[in-house]
């Protein structure tokens, strides 16, 4: 088994604990890694605003990386999962715009065909490898009270993910609260789960991007949540970076660790904090 | 094909506080949702209300949430909802807001129609109106509205809007792929004014969250999310983007890429906010004490950055103006 990394911006600077903790899990799991290193950013949801054509541009070329290596593209970011995704989707279904996108591609010598899976990490594994498995090469169960928060690009559009996130149900998705039963957790529902942390508008309108991020921290506290798991970096820079701010901001007082989804294989797996790079929480980890 | 619904129920005039009622019903294995809601009515209890008007998915009135998700009654069929989401169907109205509520599953959209009123959803041209012959429009000029036209005003997305959650003043996706449906068509003379006005910091395009909630619920495959993509390429396109945050952050993404090919996460907040960067100095401290902060001298860069370079510089199809 063998992925093409598509690791993102975050993973590679404001959340270096990402990488670590995938490739730690990665070993574990027997997934061989190639870290598509040549890969530019996807855009992050705003580059479309922008430039509509040249974010599909961008993005099929990123693609192109991983085609060309005949690997699985895997990412570790929502955003970028979606982004990805809406360009192939895109692309497969209209040859015109294909046409377009490889006339500016030739140019550089690549040509977008169409022909690689391009699945997040949860997702990936979960395919490819599956519950029982995981199960296997747990060390140290969870024990603990986690509320998951999806995020909202890895379950909608449901259209666009169709094939690619198992079919989710973006009502009632239910991977991750599998995986933490899987991992011997509790898995703890509350009302924002499915929501959104408004990051996308975090410079434009703060409050409401603060507003948002605090009702998640608040729901999953009350309903005696001990952490929060997200599959997503950017939903992690909101809940963990911005929490203190927000709490101060909000008049709040949660204080909830955010753990990002590879972390909770990696300790479960039995890896030390130092080797998952706990130590770059803004909110403590301790368990 | 017996089916289980829980119903919302409420009137404010009289109850202290909403309740559910549980229905057990025997319905045709094609019913929809607005059959259920129907047989309730008519055999069960008369004094459950709901809005239903066409009955063919045209009207948008009978728009209700069904275990979690906004959709039209009357083409919801029961054994798909029951796949999707188990024995029991649970029935609320799109928004249970105390305030809104009139009774049961009726609300009052007032907030919903202020916004579809403010961006002037109507064909805005001095047009002739007794003209000697039909007035055509040809078939790549409808293509081009890519179904915005096909808006029913049901509101399932406007209540689905997460931004609309935090910020009251946001127009939404109904009224923003509304604005779209006109600014995109050749015919209208308002586009400029259209643009200025969803450009608008605190309530245009700028505050959707992007949370793709509304081409998840709209029944008419509207897809508002991409409307308001759209509009915002047309804003730059058209030389109405203000040089503010929300402008220049969209735009520093290319700057970004060009010279990193990753993101330089750092200076896009500094390109985007200018001199206001400062507010964000307390996370700034948190991040740098936790190994978050890259700096110029151990920025990564993508391999071969040139290339992607050069890949821009070909494919940018504008820049921003002003």
């Amino acid at each position: 088994m063998k992925y093409a990394l598509y690791t993102g911006c975050t993973a590679k600077e404001s959340t270096p604990e990402l990488l670590k903790s995938t490739l730690l899990v990665a070993k574990t799991l027997g997934i061989e890694i190639e870290v598509l290193n040549e890969a530019s950013c996807c855009g992050a949801g705003h580059l479309q605003d922008f430039d509509e054509f040249l974010s599909l541009v961008i993005n099929a070329r990123n693609i192109c990386l991983a085609e060309k290596r005949g690997l699985k593209m895997v990412t570790l970011c929502n955003t970028c999962q979606l982004m990805l995704e809406n360009t192939k989707r895109k692309l497969d279904v209209d040859e015109k715009l294909k046409e377009k996108v490889n006339q500016k591609l030739g140019e550089l010598g690549y040509r977008y065909v169409g022909n690689t899976k391009i699945q997040h990490f949860l997702y990936a594994i979960l395919e490819d490898i599956g519950y029982e498995e995981i199960a296997k090469h747990i060390k140290r169960p969870l024990n603990l009270k986690i509320a998951p928060f999806y995020g909202c690009h890895i379950i909608r559009p449901s259209k666009t993910h169709d094939g690619d996130n198992l079919n989710e149900n973006p009502y009632k998705p239910n991977a991750i609260e599998n995986l933490i039963k899987v991992l011997m957790g509790e898995s703890i529902d509350y009302p924002t789960k499915l929501k959104c942390c408004g990051f996308h508008v975090d410079l434009q309108n703060t409050p409401v991007s603060e507003k948002l991020t605090s009702n998640i921290l608040e729901d999953a506290t009350n309903a005696g949540a001990e952490a929060i798991v997200t599959p997503c970096p950017l939903c992690h820079l909101n809940l963990d970076v911005k929490q203190r701010a927000i709490a101060k901001r909000e008049n709040k007082d949660f204080n909830i660790p955010v753990l990002h989804l590879p972390e909770m294989l990696a300790l479960a797996f039995g890896y030390s904090a130092e080797e998952i790079g706990l130590n770059h929480h803004v909110i403590d980890v301790k368990f | 094909m017996e089916i289980t619904l829980k119903v919302y129920r409420f009137n404010p005039k009289k109850d202290d506080k909403p309740h559910f009622d549980k229905y057990k019903l025997e319905l045709r294995e094609d019913a929809v949702l607005l059959d259920a809601l129907n047989e309730i009515k008519w055999k069960f209890d008369g004094s459950l209300s709901y809005r239903r008007s066409c009955r063919h998915g045209i009207c948008g009135s009978c728009a209700v949430k069904l275990n979690g998700k906004n959709v039209l009654a009357c083409k919801t069929p029961l054994k798909e909802a029951i796949e999707d989401f188990g024995e029991v169907l649970i029935v609320e109205p799109l928004s249970k807001n105390r305030e809104k509520i009139i009774k049961d599953l009726v609300i009052d959209k007032k907030d919903f129609w202020d916004k579809n009123k403010k961006v002037k959803p109507y064909l805005i041209a001095n047009i002739d109106e007794h003209p000697e012959k039909e007035n055509l429009v040809k078939p790549e000029e409808v293509e081009a509205l890519e179904n915005a036209d096909y808006c029913i005003a049901c509101g399932c997305c406007f209540y689905a809007c997460e931004s609309i959650r935090a910020n009251k003043d946001f127009l939404g996706p109904q009224a923003l792929a509304k604005t779209y449906r006109f600014s995109a068509d050749g015919r209208d003379e308002a586009k400029k004014e259209r643009l200025e006005f969803v450009d608008k910091l605190g309530i245009g395009v700028w505050d959707c969250v992007k949370c793709q909630a509304c081409i998840e619920v709209c029944p008419k495959g509207v897809d508002p999310f991409t409307k308001i993509t759209h509009l915002h390429n047309q804003i730059f396109e058209e030389g109405v983007a203000k040089k503010n945050v929300a402008a220049k952050h969209a735009e520093g993404f290319v700057h970004s890429i060009k010279k990193h090919g990753i993101l330089d996460e750092g200076m896009l907040v500094l390109y985007s906010e200018g001199i206001n960067v400062a507010r964000h100095l307390p996370e700034a401290m948190e991040m740098l004490k936790k190994g978050k902060i890259k700096f110029p001298w151990n920025m990564p860069k993508s391999e071969g950055v040139e290339e992607i370079k050069k890949l821009v510089e070909i494919s940018q199809t504008h820049e921003l103006k002003g």
